[in-house]
């Protein structure tokens, strides 16, 4: 029995419903009480879709258990087919329906429906959201695109792949499939097939026919992608093209794959590069940055973070174990350790003793940051509807790429901004309470500190409580807040270090000196 | 429809030193966190214990993990005074018996802890439902009284209540208890002289086990709009003998002005007619209050249930010909919807936007049990809510 309030993940068949509804002409037939068509919600509202998901719920109740529930799912997926006549359909079970075992697969068997019916095991106690969409898109591709015929290769014409991996309700998808497709024609290569997005079941029989595969989100298309590769012989590109850098290595990851010359790279401009380099970035350099959210695109933000903004991490995570292994060799090469975790309160226990200037995370950091009042930017899912602008707006590619320092830089105080901010100090019109020019008011001046102050109290609750000299506290209310709380830390851990029980105005500037910036 | 464990949204936040752990699966906590459509971050007083593939598989001992999960959330949470274990789906066809669950741990953990439980379950309960199953359980739990006091039963809005209050002191009736009461630690007394009034509509068996200690209902129109606050009122008052004079003298300027209010949406609204999917069950008292207030006409007014004498007084009002459906199959209903082709549907969120999309003009069911909509100084605000979508749809030119 796990203890939760805030999820990352929804459980599987909610991934389930991510491919359906990213799909057209499939529909799904879920097993499950009528309480579980919240999911709907998340489709029509968070990305403000503008049709229901193709879900069909038995909706059985209490009064059913026992006696006809095997009878209401083959009614339901009776109507369903008659009623929207999809080419494919799956069937499965929710939580509830899962305990009563229906055996939805063999009930929809006994109907036999004029179209490929794939059944879904997805184990809702073990298993989560991705995981779900995973399995589901694994199951469509073997069961539509196993009988196909192998394909010989072909280099008549320009090389194809597919494209795999992006949802429904996924972080960017839309966009960051526009800016890849439009990459991969550039380069010569074509795009066969985009799956699941837009797909239909017809098309995923076309994946075959690909020269290779494309997987954009691991979380969700390696499986499939692996599948192709034994039983198609279809290789795939494993470089996640998010970040200048990323991206030019995907473009020589697809090229090597198409067997087609890579192009000058410099062709294939970003304004990121240069929006990095320009002195009035300076101020960058070193921002203390923490990570978290699903691994790939935590692992490609620790990337972009490091070498293209000069930030340095200060910690990076993942929520889904999956994809544990590369997000903790990444931390060991940057000298952290990772931070794998489904507990927010964990995640935000690291944020509050880490103090961070900038967090890069999911919706649930987003909140996390409000509360502890620390800049932001989501990179992952979870989202909510703001991750889903109304402006083109992808993660991948170059555009990405300038996207990315376009939502990670504004968060943050200016350079300049910041040196008025730390000289001025008494300017009752200009200083914390006011923050930011750009970004309104600030108003969680002190959350920071508080959050620090509290977290070590319950923390670590061993340490003598340390005392602060009236003129040293004075000095310190002095330090513009964004580092207030890092300049307490350091000089009350330097203080321990010293067996200090008071802090002067000296024990402040020695450990200044002793710390660095 | 949500299940009933939605209603922990509100309940949650009226009762302030209670807390609500629903033991469920991972849907139950995805739904928790989806349902609002925005995360209240406020540290909330609700958390689900997951069951895991190893209590399912007989590897753990479900309830000693539940004796662990609870005395692990009461160390961390001191404050709380009131637990509810509330069950759910998985729980249920489990049969994992949280009443005794709750009897046990009742006793390890009193008198500093009280621990209730109810069922939140969606092969049981709807939505609104929830709150019906969980005042139910405080009804036994209530203290004894034989004074002769009314008790507001239903979570209201703080400031609808703190209106209602200042009401029925002026007409002399007193003390007014509510339950749920917003007073941490308060509990209304009830007994065979006390009178209770139903401000919501789902609570057919918080009535019947109110009654079954003794209390009388008060059947009453619901306090939505001018006219059913007034019914609402009168029927205390008459309970509690308040003189006629005394009645119009103390309701009168309060009734004035929400009639003012209604005026102002009574272009917007009527003519316009409504068609309603089943959500809260607050679906029959607004179609009244719609149709009567501000003219509006009735396509179909759906509600997840139907209890008919809870609700005699409403329909009774209603157009003999209107069509009223219990329960809900969506995609039929979506037919009949489609072919009404109505000026205003309300529904669940699921369907707002692609009714939007198919050209009709919604309002979502979700809003109306967030909102503070009862009472005479809500008449306007709820009229608004529904003039509001048609208002903005004349307005754009996108
Ligand atoms: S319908 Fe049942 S399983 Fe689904 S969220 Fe509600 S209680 Fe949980």
């Amino acid at each position: 029995m796990q203890l939760t309030v805030w999820t990352y993940e929804g459980p599987p068949h909610v991934g389930a419903m991510r491919i359906a509804t990213a799909m057209e002409g499939l529909h799904y037939v879920l097993h499950a009480p009528q309480g579980d068509t919240y999911a709907d919600l998340l489709f029509t509202m968070i990305e403000r879709r503008a049709k229901r998901p193709p879900v069909t719920y038995t909706t059985f109740e209490a009064r059913d258990l026992g006696s006809d529930t095997a009878e209401i799912f083959k009614r339901a997926a009776k109507d369903a087919y008659e009623r929207f006549r999809p080419q494919a359909m799956i069937v499965g079970a929710s939580c509830t329906a899962e305990l009563i075992q229906d055996d939805p697969g063999g009930l929809t068997k006994a109907l036999d429906l004029p179209i490929p019916v794939i059944p879904l095991e997805l184990p809702s106690y073990s298993k989560k959201e991705n995981w779900g969409a995973s399995e589901t898109f694994y199951r469509l591709v073997r069961g539509l695109a196993a009988e196909q015929p192998k394909r010989p290769p072909n280099r008549l014409s320009r090389p194809t792949c597919n494209v795999l991996g992006p949802t429904a309700l996924g972080f960017r998808h839309r966009d960051d499939v526009r800016e890849i497709t439009g990459l991969l024609f550039q380069l010569g290569i074509d795009v066969n097939v985009v799956a699941p997005l837009g797909a239909t079941p017809q098309d995923l029989t076309r994946l075959p026919a690909a020269d290779f595969n494309v997987s954009l989100y691991p979380e969700i298309a390696d499986v499939a992608a692996r599948f192709l590769e034994k039983e198609f012989g279809q290789p795939y590109s494993k470089t996640i093209p998010i970040g200048v850098g990323a991206t030019n290595d995907f473009i020589v990851e697809v090229c090597g794959l198409a067997g087609i010359e890579v192009p000058d790279l410099s062709a294939f401009a970003s304004n990121m590069p240069w929006w990095s380099r320009s002195v009035d970035s300076n101020y960058l350099t070193g921002k203390r940055v923490f990570i978290f959210g699903d691994g790939t695109h935590a692992l490609a933000a620790a990337r972009v973070a490091a070498d293209e903004l000069a930030f340095t991490v200060v910690g990076l995570g993942c929520y889904n174990r999956e994809f544990a292994r590369p997000v903790r060799e990444a931390a060991t090469e940057l000298g952290l350790e990772a931070l794998i975790t489904e507990d927010y309160l964990e995640v935000e226990a690291a944020i509050a003793r880490l103090q961070p200037e900038l967090i890069l995370g999911t919706q649930m950091e987003r909140h996390i940051a409000k509360r502890l009042g620390i800049p932001c930017a989501v990179i992952s899912a979870p989202v909510h509807v703001q991750d889903f602008p109304a402006r083109y707006a992808p993660q991948m590619g170059f555009e990405g790429a300038n996207v990315l320092f376009d939502t990670w830089v504004h968060p943050l105080i200016m350079g300049l901004e910041e040196h008025l901010l730390g000289m001025f100090r008494e300017d009752f019109e200009f200083n914390d309470s006011a923050g930011a020019s750009h970004l309104g008011g600030h108003g969680a001046a002190e959350k920071v500190s508080d959050a620090v102050a509290a977290s070590e109290q319950t923390g670590e609750g061993a340490i003598a409580v340390l005392h602060w000299a009236p003129e040293a506290e004075n000095e310190l209310k002095k330090i513009p807040f964004f580092v207030r709380g890092k300049a307490k830390r350091n000089t009350e851990a330097f203080a321990r270090d010293k067996h200090l029980e008071t802090i002067t105005l000296e024990t402040l500037y020695d450990a200044k000196a002793s710390y660095g910036r | 429809m949500f299940c009933g464990l939605t209603s922990i949204m509100w309940l949650h936040r009226k009762m302030q030193d209670a807390f609500f752990l629903i033991v469920g699966s991972r849907t139950c906590a995805h739904l928790m966190q989806s349902a609002a459509g925005v995360m209240i971050f406020a540290e909330p007083r609700f958390a689900t214990a997951i069951i895991e593939e190893r209590d399912l598989a007989g590897m753990a001992d479900i309830n000693e993990e539940l004796n662990k999960t609870v005395s692990r959330l009461l160390e961390r949470r001191p404050e709380i005074k009131l637990l509810f274990l509330v069950g759910s789906c998985p729980s249920e066809v489990i049969k994992l018996d949280l009443g005794r669950a709750a009897e046990r741990l009742s006793m390890a953990y009193s008198p500093r802890v009280r621990i209730l439980n109810y069922s939140g379950s969606g092969i049981e309960t709807t939505f609104t439902q929830g709150e019906d199953a969980c005042l139910t359980a405080m009804v036994p739990e209530l203290p004894h009284t034989d004074a002769a006091e009314l008790i507001v039963v239903g979570a209201l809005a703080d400031v609808v209540e703190d209106q209602f209050e200042r009401i029925f002191e002026a007409l002399g009736i007193g003390p007014v208890h509510f339950l749920p009461s917003r007073k941490p630690g308060h509990m209304p007394p009830v007994g065979p002289n006390t009178k209770f009034l139903l401000a919501q509509p789902w609570l057919r068996d918080t009535a019947r086990t109110l009654e079954a200690r003794g209390a009388m209902h008060l059947p009453a129109l619901f306090p939505l709009g001018a006219e059913g606050t007034t019914s609402w009122l009168k029927v205390a008052a008459d309970a509690f003998g308040v003189s006629a004079e005394r009645f119009h003298a103390v309701t009168e300027m309060p009734r004035a002005r929400a009639i003012r209010a209604l005026a102002r949406y009574h272009d917007t609204l009527a003519g316009k007619s409504l068609f309603c999917f089943p959500d809260s069950q607050l679906e029959i008292p607004l179609a009244r209050f719609l149709s009567r207030e501000l003219g509006m006409t009735l396509e179909e007014v759906g509600t997840p249930y139907l209890h008919s004498v809870h609700m005699a007084d409403e329909l009774a009002l209603l157009p003999a010909d209107v069509r009223i459906s219990e329960g809900q199959d969506v995609d039929l209903q979506l037919d009949r919807c489609r072919d009404a082709r109505p000026d205003i549907t309300l529904c669940g969120l699921g369907l707002a936007n692609p009714l939007e999309d198919e050209g009709l003009t919604t309002k979502w069911s979700i809003e109306l049990v967030f909102t503070p909509i009862q009472g005479y100084e809500q008449c306007g605000d709820l009229a608004e809510l529904f003039a509001r979508p048609l208002i903005r749809r004349t307005r754009l030119a996108v």
